[in-house]
């Protein structure tokens, strides 16, 4: 008679891994989402705790102490990063720039993020005019220099932190928008909504029950690359000038004081960009590893 | 004896996967002479496919194949370079595959797409290979031949493009042509058109056809030859007509029996099934595949498994005609 | 393929006329012009007087057409602090803007795509991860971090640069590299995507059963579809790259557009700006719409949708 087969694709089915199990296994399979992750992590802590940590006040300036150089360079334990043109322990400066950076990333990747996921929904979701409309501020947005508008209206507003981060919350939806129309049209056919509008639930109940848990994969991503483009774009901001103001501890800023005395101290300019690029490189190595982690194709 | 336009022994095609290497295709022998069609059978997965795109050069190269000999007519495929593969590829031996509606190049014209072949493999102008794309437009039942060298693919239906595919192979005059279920992707009216249309023109041209096919009723009217495939294996193979008659192998009777044959199958009366499902390919792979749904499987079926028949009728089972005595007592 | 065209051209004069208003009235809501134009001494009847005087006490629906209407001929006003029309004075500017821009943009092409196609072809060979490497600390790099750098390394510690200003190509080099890495990962990571996607269809495998040369294949066969998606890119990109002729400009110190919006927001000339934003939108729409075109031409089917 026919013999049992331990091979039995159906067998290893039934007893294999649970899809909870699998997207561990995958997070901690990808090396990427990993140091990511890590390091976003350490900057997060830095941030929260910045007053515990920080060996000195960010602002308390020095003119006896006027850039001293990091320790590795032959400077002291007292200021191990050195200190700025006033100063300034430049340690306590980038703990507390790491809060400016972070916050200014966070919040403007959800001021834009409840905007544009709200318009891409609205546009997949309901299609035809209100689409066409959404499409057409799509690209009215996308038609705008952001640098320059942003720059613009920083400027005449004056560069507080709130309106560096309303600026740009207002400005940077438009990804946001793209995605989730485009994701939303996706869900939209499936089965299980139509069932779900079969039964008669109301159109808030089909999003946000149905579809939203089956996009937000996609809303994750999007939220991680538009931090990091909040954050490099305020950095840019500052670096020019018309940002963040002094004597606020911004990266970009610091650079920007730095470039001066660059040709002398060119750790005055490292130091804070290499912190910078070390942040939005955590950010982003996040983003392609939640993609690659939880896109539909690895599910299987 | 006429020697063979292509000459297969012992081809072996291993895929290495995540943990282990999946034996696809384990030891395949046959035969093809000028101007006769060979009909491979055998479910999804059987390793039909893989068997063609070996004998084309085609596989991807993380795939191993090896064979004992792969003869075309005197090239010792085993051993030929990319560069006499691919002058082999297109001039002497095309192929046509199973979706019509994407193997086709989106961004050029047919007319680009039909002349390719002939531009690359034989001296001629562009004058010359336009006018032949026209004739083998004609001959493959297009109308307006001219007027489609200038249309694009997505213009056409999946029953043009798949006409179009076949001109295509046909351009060079190939002497060996490879159909890889070349109608599954079409609506049912057109696919008996298209075979049809298949089979005069190797006829017609002389041409050795390898047509790939799940659908027995195909292989019934055109096949000189069958090749029944399972799990990997050749299970059975030899003329149509023997293959029909004495269904030798357990396999190939489950086969037959899944089909209804006109005079054969009475009204009314159950079609058959073969129960269970394939077996795993990945690591070692002992025996018989077949035995996991075979009902005349016993535990000699895991070892060796000897070739039985005689003459170009062949297959492979421990029992002397495959049980076949057992059926025809029942019935 | 003409209707086609013509509903794009339509749908980018609207957009034009869309950001040309908002960005008006966003700075109109922003700022005061009269302040701005009387000087940080002025009393508030100086202000009050010229507020009369330029209509800024008209309704901002009036003004905006007024400026509209002037700006479709071409006269954008008199900058506030250079007391030139505006119109002449970006003009000159822009063409160190353009040169730049180009460059950059064929930097980020001619690296990004043979990089994105020698990554598809050998999918975790060492290319590959170099690509992927560059890619993710591309976009990770600050712009004007990365060109204090090169002015550090190239310029003052090698000599072999020059630091700033515009008046040989050379001087064009280190503003070209920084403007056009930002736009590579994004276009590299586009080619790569698509060359594995396509070399994976049946039509390739259709023309390998040809005998089509592997040269052939890659590049007539594969690439050429590959293309499409990139040449869409390339255009956002272009646009996004006037943005960063700011930046790239400021650090540099080359005297183009986009150190033009950077002296003009510093100094409040309000005019400047305004012409400055609609001009370089129009870049943008103009960009895109090109590649729209282009786009309906490299891919039949758009053609004739």
């Amino acid at each position: 008679m026919a013999h049992t087969n331990i091979n039995d694709p159906l067998l290893q089915e039934i007893t294999g891994p649970t899809p909870g199990q699998m997207l561990r296994r995958r997070i901690l399979g990808h090396q990427g989402l990993l140091i990511g992750a890590v390091v976003m992590a350490i900057l997060l802590i830095v941030a929260i705790f910045a007053p515990l940590l920080a060996p000195h006040d960010p602002y308390a300036q020095s003119l006896m102490h006027r850039m001293e150089p990091p320790v590795f360079l032959g400077g002291t334990w007292d200021h191990p990063l050195g200190t700025d043109h006033l100063g300034r322990d430049y340690l306590s400066r980038l703990i507390y720039g790491a809060r400016v950076s972070l916050m200014i990333g966070t919040i403007a990747a959800l001021i834009s993020g409840v905007i544009g996921t709200a318009m891409g929904v609205a546009a997949g979701y309901f299609g035809g005019r209100v689409d066409m409309v959404v499409t057409f501020l799509i690209n009215v947005r996308l038609a705008m220099p952001v640098v320059l508008v942003a720059l613009a209206v920083v400027a005449i507003m004056g560069g507080s932190l709130q309106v560096v981060i309303a600026v740009l919350g207002l400005l940077l939806w438009d990804r946001f928008a793209v995605v989730m129309r485009a994701s939303t049209l996706q869900v939209r056919r499936r089965e299980y909504v139509a069932a779900a509008q079969a039964i008669g639930a109301s159109t808030p109940r089909v999003i946000l029950s149905e579809m939203m848990p089956n996009i937000a994969n996609n809303l994750i991503v999007v939220v991680t690359l538009e931090m990091a483009h909040a954050i490099l774009l305020e950095a840019a901001l500052s670096f020019l000038g018309l940002g963040v103001q002094p004597p606020t501890p911004s990266w970009g800023l610091m650079v920007s004081e730095g470039k001066n005395m660059m040709l002398f101290e060119p750790w005055l300019v490292l130091i804070p960009g290499a912190v910078l690029f070390l942040l939005v490189l955590a950010i982003n190595l996040m983003g392609d590893g939640l993609r690659d982690v939880t896109a539909p194709e690895n599910r299987s | 004896m006429e020697k063979p336009l292509l000459s297969v022994r012992n081809l072996t095609i291993d895929i290495p996967v995540g943990g282990g290497t999946l034996h696809a295709v384990r030891g395949i022998d046959f035969d093809l002479n000028r101007g006769e069609t060979l009909c491979i059978v055998g479910e999804s997965g059987s390793g039909k496919s893989l068997t063609s795109l070996a004998v084309m050069g085609l596989l991807s190269k993380t795939i191993r194949r090896t064979a004992d000999r792969m003869d075309f007519d005197g090239t010792d495929l085993t051993r030929a370079t990319p560069r006499t593969m691919r002058a082999l590829r297109g001039a002497r031996m095309a192929m046509i595959f199973q979706e019509p509606m994407t193997s086709l190049n989106p961004a050029y014209t047919i007319g680009d797409q039909l002349t390719e072949a002939l531009l690359l493999h034989k001296p001629v102008g562009r004058e010359a290979a336009r006018a032949r794309a026209i004739e083998l437009l004609e001959k493959v039942g297009i109308t307006a031949a001219e007027s489609r060298l200038s249309q694009y693919p997505h213009q056409l239906s999946g029953g043009l493009r798949q006409r179009v595919m076949i001109a295509m192979a046909l351009m060079c005059e190939p002497e060996l042509i490879i159909a890889d279920e070349p109608t599954t992707a079409l609506d049912v009216t057109i696919q008996a058109q298209i075979l049809r249309l298949l089979y005069d023109l190797g006829r017609e041209m002389n041409m050795a056809m390898i047509l790939i096919t799940h659908d027995l009723g195909v292989v019934a009217r055109v096949a000189d030859k069958v090749a029944v495939m399972y799990a990997g294996e050749l299970v059975e193979t030899g003329p149509a007509a023997e293959v029909f008659n004495m269904p030798s192998h357990p396999y190939t009777r489950g086969l037959l029996r899944c089909i209804p044959l006109p005079g054969k199958t009475e009204r009314g009366s159950k079609l058959g099934t073969i129960p269970g499902i394939v077996p795993s390919l990945v690591g070692d792979v002992q025996g018989c595949a077949f035995r996991t749904r075979c009902s005349y499987a016993e535990a000699a079926c895991h070892g060796d498994i000897p070739r039985q028949g005689s003459g170009g009728h062949a297959f492979r089972c421990i029992h002397e005609d495959g049980n076949r005595h057992f059926e025809e007592a029942i019935a | 393929m003409l209707t086609f065209i013509l509903k794009r051209l339509g749908l980018a004069v609207l957009v034009a006329f869309t950001v040309s208003f908002i960005s008006f009235s966003l700075l109109f809501l922003a700022g005061d012009p009269a302040a701005a134009l009387a000087g940080e001494t002025a009393s508030g009847e100086d202000i009050e007087t010229l507020r009369r005087l330029y209509g800024f006490d008209r309704p901002m629906l009036v003004q905006y057409g007024d400026w509209l209407f002037s700006a479709l001929r071409g006269d954008f006003g008199e900058s506030y602090y250079f007391r030139l029309p505006v119109a002449s004075l970006i003009a000159e500017r822009l063409s160190v803007t353009m040169i730049l821009g180009a460059c950059g943009i064929s930097f980020a092409l001619l690296t990004a795509v043979p990089l994105g196609v020698a990554a598809a072809i050998r999918p975790n060979s060492i290319i590959d991860r170099v690509a992927l490497f560059l890619s993710v600390a591309g976009q990770a790099m600050p712009s004007f971090w990365f060109g204090l750098i090169l002015i550090v390394v190239f310029a003052i510690k090698l000599g072999w640069l020059p630091p700033s200003g515009a008046s040989s190509a050379q001087h064009f080099i280190m503003p070209t590299i920084v403007l056009g890495y930002y736009a590579m990962p994004a276009i590299m990571r586009l080619t790569r995507a698509g060359m594995l996607d396509v070399l994976s269809s049946d039509y390739i495998r259709t023309a390998r059963a040809k005998g089509a040369p592997e040269g052939r294949i890659l590049f007539r066969h594969a690439l050429r579809n590959a293309i499409i998606p990139v040449v869409s890119l390339a255009a956002v990109q272009m646009g996004f790259m006037l943005g960063g002729s700011i930046v790239v400009e400021s650090i540099f110190a080359l005297h183009g557009a986009g150190y033009l919006a950077w002296e003009s927001i510093a100094r409040n000339d309000l005019p400047t700006v305004q012409a400055l934003i609609l001009v370089f939108s129009m870049f943008y729409i103009v960009f895109t719409f090109l590649a729209d075109v282009l786009n309906a031409w490299l891919d039949p089917r758009m053609r004739s949708s």
